[in-house]
C-alpha cells in the first residue's frame, strides 16, 4: 500500500471506532495491538473535547462536564477542526447544541454557547482603534443618513429570548447568584483594546447595532430601530454604542 | 533574577545554552511583571495564528525580553498529501513578525480530509516517506525563510512496511535538507520501552552536531493489550528520574544544549515550571564545567 492509501486506511480507522485497525502496524512482539492504536484515537478525542470545554466553560457548568464530554465527542466525531488553527476550532458547536435533542429542554444554551464562541473570536480579531466622534461630528447633518460606519472587528451581537448576557454574566465568580428575572437579553461582544467585554444593551440599539454592522446606513438601521420601539433614541444609542466601542470608524468612501 | 537595566538590549541571535520554558497564557502577567531569569521561551505556532487581541500583544512584549522559538504542532510534514500552503504562509507571517531564534516541527502527520486530525500521528520509515519528508522540509524551508529543526516523534505502533531505522531516517533528512534535529529525550524514552529498544543506545548513535534543541517532558504510564509496559508522551508533569538520567546521558555527547521543559497539560503555577527549568539548567552548567575542566586539563 503506498503511502496516500495507508494514511488514509489509519485516518479511518482513527475516526471510527467500530472499524479495525489500519493495515500493516504492529508492535515489537510482531502483533498489532488495539490497545496501542486507541491511544491515537483517545488523543483526537480528548485533545479536540478539551478545546471544546476550554472554549465554552459556561456552557459546560450549565450541562455539567459528563453531559457536556458526551455532546462535544459526538461533535467532534463529525465535525474536526477545518485547519490547524484550532482557535476557530467549535465555531459551529452552538448550532450543533441547538439542534442536539438531549439538551433541547435548556432552550437557552446554544444561545450562552454563542456568546462564548464570539468572546474567543473577540479575543483573537484583528486589533483596531475606534470612530473618532469628531469625524462624525464633522459629517454635514443631511449627509449623516446615508453614512455607513464600519463595525470594530472584534464585535458581535447576540439577540436571545433568553437572557443570555445575565446567564454568561452570573458564571463569572464561584458562587452562581439566581437569576432574578427571566427576559430576553441583546448582547454586544466586543474588545475595545485587551478586554473581551460582555455588555446587555437595549433590544432596540441591537436591531439598529446589527443593521450597522451588516453595512446599512445609519438612516435606515434607526428606521429599523424605530420599528421596533417608537422610544428609540437615536442619539443616545449612537453614543451608547461607540462608548462601547462598537464601530472603528467610517466606511471608506462615505468620508465627504 | 536579572535586572531589566542590565540585560542585554539586543538579544542573541539563536537559543542560549540554557534552559527554557513553554509560554502559557496563564503566566503571561507574571512573566512581564517578574521577568524571571528564564533563559528562553517557548510558544506553539498554532496558538497565535489569530488576526489579533491579547496573544499577540503579549508575546511581542516576552519577545523584546527572551529569546523565542516558535514550535509547529500542525504542518504535517509526514503527510502524503502536500503541505498546505495557507498553513506555511501563517508560519511565514509568525516567523517574519517575531524572528524566533529557533522554529521547529514534528516527523509526523496530522491532516485529512474531513479536517485537522489534531494529533501528531506515525509514519513509516521507508524510501517512499524519506522522499517525501525530504521534499516537504525543504518546502518548508524555502517558504519560511528560516532554517528547521525536526523532532523525533513518541510513538504507540510500528509498521511492517518500516525499512528504514529512525536515527538513519532522521540522519539523511538532515543531511539532504540541511535542517536541524530537536532531540526529545521524553519521546527517545517514551518510542523506547515502548518498541523494546535500549533509550542509550538510541541516544549514543543520535547525530548530535545536527541538534539544535533538546525537549523535555514528563509522561504516563500504561500497559497494552499483552499487559507490557506503554509509555504515553503526556506533557502533564515533572520530568521522570529515568528521562532525566537519559537527557544527562545526551549532554555528556552533545554538550550544552538549549533544553525546553514541556508541560502543556494541567499547567502548574509558575514556580513549579521554573523549578523544572532550574533541575535542567543544572545539569547543563554541569556539563559545561565538565568540559571547561577537560580543556583546562588539556
Amino acid at each position: 500500500m503506498g503511502l496516500a492509501a495507508s494514511q488514509e486506511d489509519f485516518a479511518q480507522a482513527l475516526l471510527h471506532a467500530e472499524r479495525p485497525m489500519p493495515a500493516g502496524i504492529t508492535t515489537a512482539r510482531g502483533q498489532a495491538d488495539a490497545a496501542r492504536f486507541a491511544v491515537y484515537r483517545n488523543n483526537v478525542h480528548v485533545g479536540l473535547t478539551k478545546a471544546l470545554a476550554q472554549r465554552f466553560p459556561v456552557t459546560e457548568q450549565l450541562v455539567g462536564a459528563a453531559f457536556f464530554t458526551a455532546m462535544a465527542r459526538l461533535y467532534a466525531q463529525d465535525n474536526k477542526p477545518a485547519s490547524p488553527r484550532i482557535i476557530d476550532y467549535g465555531d459551529d458547536f452552538p448550532a450543533f447544541i441547538a439542534a442536539f435533542e438531549p439538551a433541547a429542554e435548556l432552550a437557552y444554551l446554544a444561545d450562552v454557547a454563542s456568546l462564548e464562541a464570539a468572546w474567543t473570536r473577540a479575543y483573537h480579531a484583528a486589533d483596531a482603534g475606534l470612530l473618532d466622534l469628531s469625524v462624525l461630528a464633522a459629517v454635514a447633518p443631511d449627509a449623516l443618513p446615508n453614512l455607513r460606519l464600519a463595525a470594530h472587528p472584534s464585535a458581535a451581537l447576540i439577540r436571545s429570548p433568553h437572557p443570555v448576557g445575565s446567564i454568561w454574566g452570573a458564571h463569572q465568580s464561584a458562587t452562581v447568584p439566581p437569576m432574578e428575572a427571566w427576559d430576553a437579553e441583546t448582547v454586544l461582544v466586543v474588545r475595545p483594546d485587551m478586554h473581551v467585554n460582555v455588555h446587555i444593551i437595549p433590544a432596540q440599539d441591537g436591531i439598529f447595532a446589527q443593521a450597522l454592522f451588516g453595512g446599512a446606513p445609519l438612516g435606515e438601521a434607526a428606521e429599523a430601530a424605530f420599528a421596533h420601539e417608537p422610544a428609540f433614541d437615536f442619539g443616545a444609542a449612537l453614543v451608547g454604542l461607540h462608548a462601547l466601542g462598537a464601530f472603528a470608524g467610517i466606511h471608506q468612501g462615505d468620508v465627504p | 533574577m536579572m535586572d531589566a537595566a542590565t540585560r542585554p538590549a539586543r538579544l542573541p541571535d539563536r537559543l542560549p545554552n540554557r534552559a527554557g520554558l513553554g509560554l502559557k497564557p496563564e503566566h503571561y502577567g507574571h512573566v512581564l511583571e517578574h521577568r524571571p531569569d528564564i533563559g528562553f521561551f517557548e510558544v506553539h505556532a498554532e496558538n497565535y495564528m489569530g488576526a489579533g487581541g491579547p496573544p499577540h500583544r503579549y508575546l511581542e512584549s516576552v519577545a523584546k525580553l527572551y529569546p523565542l522559538s516558535l514550535h509547529g504542532v500542525g504542518l504535517s510534514i509526514g503527510a502524503a498529501r502536500p503541505l498546505d500552503r495557507v498553513h506555511l504562509s501563517r508560519l511565514r507571517t509568525l516567523v517574519e513578525r517575531y524572528k524566533p531564534q529557533s522554529f521547529s516541527e514534528h516527523l509526523a502527520w496530522s491532516t485529512h480530509d474531513t479536517g485537522f486530525l489534531n494529533d501528531l500521528l506515525p509514519l513509516p520509515y521507508t524510501d517512499e516517506t524519506l522522499a517525501r519528508v525530504i521534499d516537504h522540509v525543504d518546502e518548508a524551508q524555502q517558504a519560511i525563510g528560516q532554517r528547521l529543526l525536526l523532532e523525533n516523534p513518541s510513538t504507540y505502533v510500528l509498521f511492517e512496511d518500516s525499512t528504514i531505522d529512525e536515527i538513519d531516517f532522521l540522519e539523511e533528512i538532515a543531511a539532504r535538507t540541511g535542517c536541524g534535529l530537536l532531540l526529545d529525550v521524553n519521546n527517545v524514552m517514551v518510542s523506547s520501552v515502548n518498541h523494546r529498544l535500549d533509550p542509550h543506545t538510541y541516544m549514543d548513535r543520535f547525530p548530535v552536531g545536527r541538534i539544535g534543541e533538546i525537549h523535555l517532558a514528563g509522561y504516563d504510564e500504561t500497559v497494552d493489550g499483552a499487559g507490557e509496559r506503554l509509555l504515553i508522551d503526556a506533557h502533564g508533569s515533572p520530568v521522570k528520574a529515568d528521562v532525566m538520567a537519559l537527557y544527562e546521558h545526551a549532554l555528556a555527547r552533545t554538550g550544552p544544549v538549549p533544553t525546553l521543559i514541556e508541560w502543556d497539560n494541567d499547567v502548574p503555577d509558575f514556580a513549579t515550571l521554573q523549578a523544572e527549568a532550574v533541575r535542567a539548567e543544572a545539569r547543563i552548567a554541569r556539563e559545561a564545567g565538565r568540559r571547561n575542566r577537560q580543556t583546562r586539563a588539556a
